[in-house]
């Protein structure tokens, strides 16, 4: 049994666990991850000045691919003190799809630096609310200031057929990635 | 299969019960240091304020921003150990193992929930959300348990980064299918 992941990231409320539940097989799930518990598998938590304990929250779904491969979306936390989960996230995805509201555009800023940062493969889906993509691609592009092969598409996380598209570009952007590398 | 390395030292059973604190603190208030009154405490006050006079517990206002719970209790279960003995991904598969266990009743509760629960592949993210564990709970709990023969899991080694082209293909195809 193989399991491959995905990590949803975007500014709060902009759809994530919509993109997630859209496609997912299972009505999202949350699991919880204690902020002390975090020390399992992060190497430097001693900037978190709290010694209390912090709960943060995940949205997950699961799609089963072949008779022997299952496919994670996991939707990252969106606040950026809980970067510590996203390390955990990263950790083997095969990419993450970056979700974006073209009326709140610095949203998304944090998780493209992040993702930028670690050379994790990444596209960038502006989600139309109300079917209305008021910005062109183009435009995003130069707002967001992304490498000029990151794809950037539209989708509508309500629709499974699109937010299954949007993680069939991501997968072939990884591979396109992955064989430009070598 | 990932093999049990790193295995720590310590026992997963010792018990290391952390006395709960807070004895220490309940005195602070009753002792002698609040007696000398400011002159205006016999002037009538405002009502709720008086209540506070004894306790020194400080103003009634809103409570601290970050909740502060017990930080033993969600790891309780672990014996209090928060590192699991083998890394295992948010993702990693986990299956109860076929020898079913001789007498699950010998097995803590949550043993037995995600024995029952792992009748068929899940994930950690899986055990954690349906079982309601936290996440590093359910890891040192399904590390324990793989140690001891309890369950399979089946991860992808990531020391060689992201997941290879071959296993892309497999994913790609699969989603076209859907």
């Amino acid at each position: 049994m193989t399991s491959v992941k995905i990590v949803v990231a975007g500014g709060f409320g902009v759809g994530k666990t919509t993109f997630v539940g859209s496609v997912s097989e299972i009505t999202p799930l949350t699991t919880e991850a204690v902020m002390t518990a975090a020390s399992t598998d992060v190497d430097d938590l001693s900037y978190v000045p709290d010694k209390g304990t912090t709960t943060v929250a995940m949205d997950f779904g699961r799609l089963t691919l072949d008779a022997g491969l299952i496919l994670y979306l996991f939707g990252t936390p969106g606040q950026h003190r809980f970067w510590f989960m996203w390390d955990d996230l990263i950790n083997g995805a095969i990419g993450a799809v970056v979700i974006v509201d073209t009326r709140r555009l610095a949203e998304s800023f944090p998780a493209v630096d992040y993702f930028e940062a670690a050379g994790l493969p990444f596209i960038i889906a502006i989600n139309g609310f109300h079917g209305q993509f008021p910005y062109s691609v183009s435009d995003v592009k130069d707002a967001l200031a992304v490498s000029p092969n990151v794809p950037i598409l539209r989708c509508d996380a309500r629709d499974r057929k699109s937010t299954k598209s949007t993680l069939i570009s991501l997968v072939e952007h990884a591979m396109t990635m992955q064989m430009s590398t070598r | 299969m990932p093999g049990p390395e790193e295995v720590d030292g310590t026992p997963g059973t010792d018990g290391q019960e952390t006395p709960p604190v807070g004895e220490g603190r309940d005195s602070a208030g009753k002792g002698g240091q609040d007696r000398p009154r400011p002159e205006w405490s016999s002037r009538p006050l405002p009502s709720g304020v008086k209540k506070l006079r004894g306790g020194d517990s400080g103003p009634p206002g809103p409570a601290p921003d970050t909740v502060k719970s017990a930080l033993v209790r969600p790891y309780a279960v672990t014996g209090g150990r928060t590192q699991p003995r083998y890394q295992l991904q948010i993702e990693a598969m986990v299956a109860a193992s076929h020898y079913e266990v001789r007498d699950l009743s010998i097995l803590g509760p949550e043993y037995q929930a995600i024995l029952g629960f792992c009748r068929d592949w899940r994930s950690i993210a899986e055990i954690s959300a349906v079982l309601r564990l936290p996440l590093g709970v359910a890891r040192v709990l399904v590390a324990d348990m793989a140690v001891d023969g309890l369950v399979r899991v089946h991860q992808i080694d990531h020391a060689h980064g992201r997941p290879d082209l071959n296993l892309l293909e497999r994913v790609l195809s699969g989603l076209r299918k859907l």
